[in-house]
């Protein structure tokens, strides 16, 4: 594709025209893509829970989400009286903007990446740490208490297991040797025994569970625990509002799942490098993957009661943390003599 | 070329405006999220200038972390800050002053480097180029060997640091319940019940 | 230099478009949708009474505490970064004599620090939630 455009257009706006080409092919699959997925979050979640889930509105119910997007933008904008207005409506475009730029590193197959850069796994961890922002500042900016108590529950929750989230990727790096995803992946190469899931299990564990209390999705929803914080940080947002909130939380989510597949599970790499499985393209690997880790998302959040507060900061800070940091001991420790 | 002196523009004055913006903001919280665009924008001349790791070390710590902490401060804390900003201009000559030694510091070193060109190779390890070697591997290989004291040094203010913070923060209640998993776990019914035989019409 | 600046540029434009489809998405239901206010709706949310006083308010110094020992554990976290990529050239000699290599024993001893530190912070109960 770049070199088809800095053919006909020249090498300099050929190269800007292909990039803008390209993200804008990116965020309209996200999007598109985010539509299916949540349409099979709730269909898991009715399947588990013996209903039928959305099946109106298209066959299967296929349509739901669009059918739900346009009513989101036909919606009346609230925005509370004693809110403060810029912030109140800055808060889901941060959101929604730090879920997208984040999807700029990740490479979908081998030199797909809009943005190849050295330090790709470290720009992911500091785009999943400003996260919290547009959380703090939603439920700041709402002047009402539920948004308020929410907002500084999920803060604390987010801080607390991005450090477990920081030492677990940590023992990725000591096995690649490198911060560049692409590395990362091409290092997992020649079949599933390859893949680091099978050396860091144990590690790995941890980062699905804080993968879960980072997204602030069920079993750790608690900043948005409706029983008695009704919808947490979101209470005072309607309209495109709330779906640009949504639309960041899933974008985080499928980003986690992206980020397992990725340190873990051998990013576009088949199952094992033989005939029959090469044959599959590695973006259908990928794509496949993402929507495993995704289904065990759904299922997580289908069939797990939620965390009490201090339960939650209990495992985070006195197991995860200590765990890990022990794990990296050994693995130094294990990798420098043998 | 263009693009990059084009994107220098951008950040710098966006840099500055931001900055100015954090003092002249009437409302703290809008105070700290300019600080935020603050460090973004450095982060941006970070990568302008070759050190990625650097900057986004910039955005983890300090947008990531500190300023997360900046904004739990100035939102949940019940300080008026009107009344505090009241009496702000009386400190203004003291501000000056030090912004003025600050830039005599920033005088002296630079132009040292410019009066005297040998400066450039008496000045400490050079900066592999970036084609070379990654930033972050260059780092790694003389931050934990060839400056070992600075960086033992660093591990122990940040265990001064913890202390203090809990030393100062700290407060314990004493009416509150708390739960031990482990003691919850390791119950055995022998520990929480009797049986006992009573006999009929008698009690206990 | 000029390679790697230009691996930052798609980012860049990155952001922007996706600032643009947020926007867009933003101000949509502010054309399309009915707009007409009235106290009532623009109320915050409450069970049913006006809010008594301002919603922020102070709360438990703890939520600082878990914000500054974050900042710390952050902190230790970048520091593994570097080592965690250079780990292989770090090391020197082989078998159980690689042990003794100063890159790797300077990184343990950091870690021991902290978890010093770590372990006061479990004994004085600062990892407790009341």
């Amino acid at each position: 594709m770049y070199d088809y455009f800095q053919s006909v257009l020249g090498l300099e706006w050929g190269y800007l025209v292909a990039v803008v080409t390209h993200i804008l092919m990116i965020t309209v699959g996200i999007l598109i893509g985010l539509a299916f997925l949540l349409l099979m979050d709730r269909k898991v979640w009715a399947a588990v829970q013996l209903r039928k889930g959305p099946n109106v509105v298209g066959p299967f119910g296929l349509l739901q989400s669009f059918a739900d997007f346009f009513k989101f933008a036909t919606k009346e904008p609230v925005i509370p009286a004693g809110a403060d207005k810029t912030v109140f409506l800055l808060a889901p475009l941060i959101s929604f903007v730090l879920a997208f730029a984040a999807w700029a590193v990740i490479p979908v197959y081998e030199g797909w990446a809009v943005a190849n850069i050295n330090v790709g796994a470290l720009y992911l961890f500091a785009i999943s740490s400003l996260g919290v922002y547009g959380i703090i500042m939603g439920g700041w900016a709402s002047n009402s208490k539920y948004p308020f108590l929410g907002s500084l529950r999920s803060a604390a929750q987010m801080v607390s297991y991005e450090v477990s989230l920081g030492f677990v990727i940590v023992t990725v790096f000591l096995l690649a040797d490198s911060l560049n995803l692409s590395e990362i992946v091409m290092a997992q190469s020649g079949g599933v025994h390859h893949w680091y899931f099978l050396k860091l299990f144990p590690v790995f564990v941890v980062f699905f569970i804080s993968a879960l209390a980072e997204t602030n999705r069920p079993p750790f929803d608690l900043p948005e625990a409706e029983s008695e914080l009704v919808a947490g940080y979101q209470v005072e947002y309607g309209s495109t509002p709330y779906l640009l909130f949504m639309i960041a939380e899933y974008a985080n989510i499928v980003l986690m799942c992206a980020l397992m597949t990725l340190f873990f599970f051998g990013g576009w790499h088949p199952l094992f490098d033989i005939a029959p499985f090469t044959w599959l393209h590695g973006v259908f690997w990928f794509l496949g993957k993402v929507v495993f880790f995704f289904f065990m998302f759904a299922m997580a959040k289908a069939m797990v009661p939620r965390y009490r507060y201090d339960q939650l900061m209990r495992i985070g800070w006195k197991i995860f943390l200590p765990f890990t940091l022990f794990w990296i001991f050994g693995q130094a420790v294990f990798m420098a003599v043998f | 070329m263009v693009l990059s002196a084009l994107a220098f523009y951008l950040f710098a004055s966006l840099a500055v405006a931001s900055a100015f913006a954090v003092i002249a903001a009437r409302n703290p919280v809008h105070s700290v999220l300019f600080l935020i665009l603050t460090f973004f924008n450095a982060a941006g001349l970070f990568v302008l200038l070759g050190a990625e790791f650097l900057a986004l070390i910039l955005v983890v710590v300090y947008v990531g972390a500190v300023a997360v902490l900046f904004l739990f401060v100035v939102m949940m804390l019940d300080v008026d800050f009107a009344e505090l900003k009241r009496g702000a201009l009386q400190y203004l000559p003291m501000g000056a002053l030090i912004g003025l030694v600050v830039l005599g510091e920033l005088v002296l070193v630079l132009g040292t480097m410019a009066a005297v060109p040998q400066s450039a190779t008496v000045r400490t390890v050079p900066v592999p180029a970036v084609d070379e070697i990654s930033n972050v591997e260059a780092l790694g290989l003389i931050l934990y060997t060839d400056y070992i004291y600075l960086f033992q040094a660093a591990g122990l203010i940040l265990l001064v640091a913890m202390i203090g913070a809990i030393v100062l923060t700290l407060r314990h209640h004493d009416h509150v319940k708390r739960q031990n998993i482990a003691e919850q776990s390791s119950r055995q019914p022998e520990d929480a019940m009797d049986v006992v035989k009573v006999k009929p019409g008698q009690g206990i | 230099m000029q390679e790697l600046l230009l691996d930052y540029l798609p980012i860049l434009i990155f952001i922007g478009i996706a600032i643009v489809i947020g926007g867009v998405l933003l101000g949509l239901p502010f054309v399309l949708a009915p707009n007409n206010p009235d106290p009532e709706k623009l109320s915050a949310y409450e069970c049913g009474f006006n809010a008594f006083d301002d919603a922020r308010m102070k709360f438990d110094v703890r939520f600082y505490l878990v914000a500054i020992l974050f900042i710390i554990f952050d902190l230790e976290v970048a520091f593994l970064f570097p080592w965690a990529v250079a780990f292989d050239r770090l090391v020197e000699g082989s078998g159980w004599q690689a042990l003794t290599s100063l890159g790797l024993l300077s990184m343990f001893t950091f870690l021991i620090v902290l978890t010093v530190g770590f372990i006061y912070e479990w004994k004085k109960g600062a990892l407790e939630w009341e």
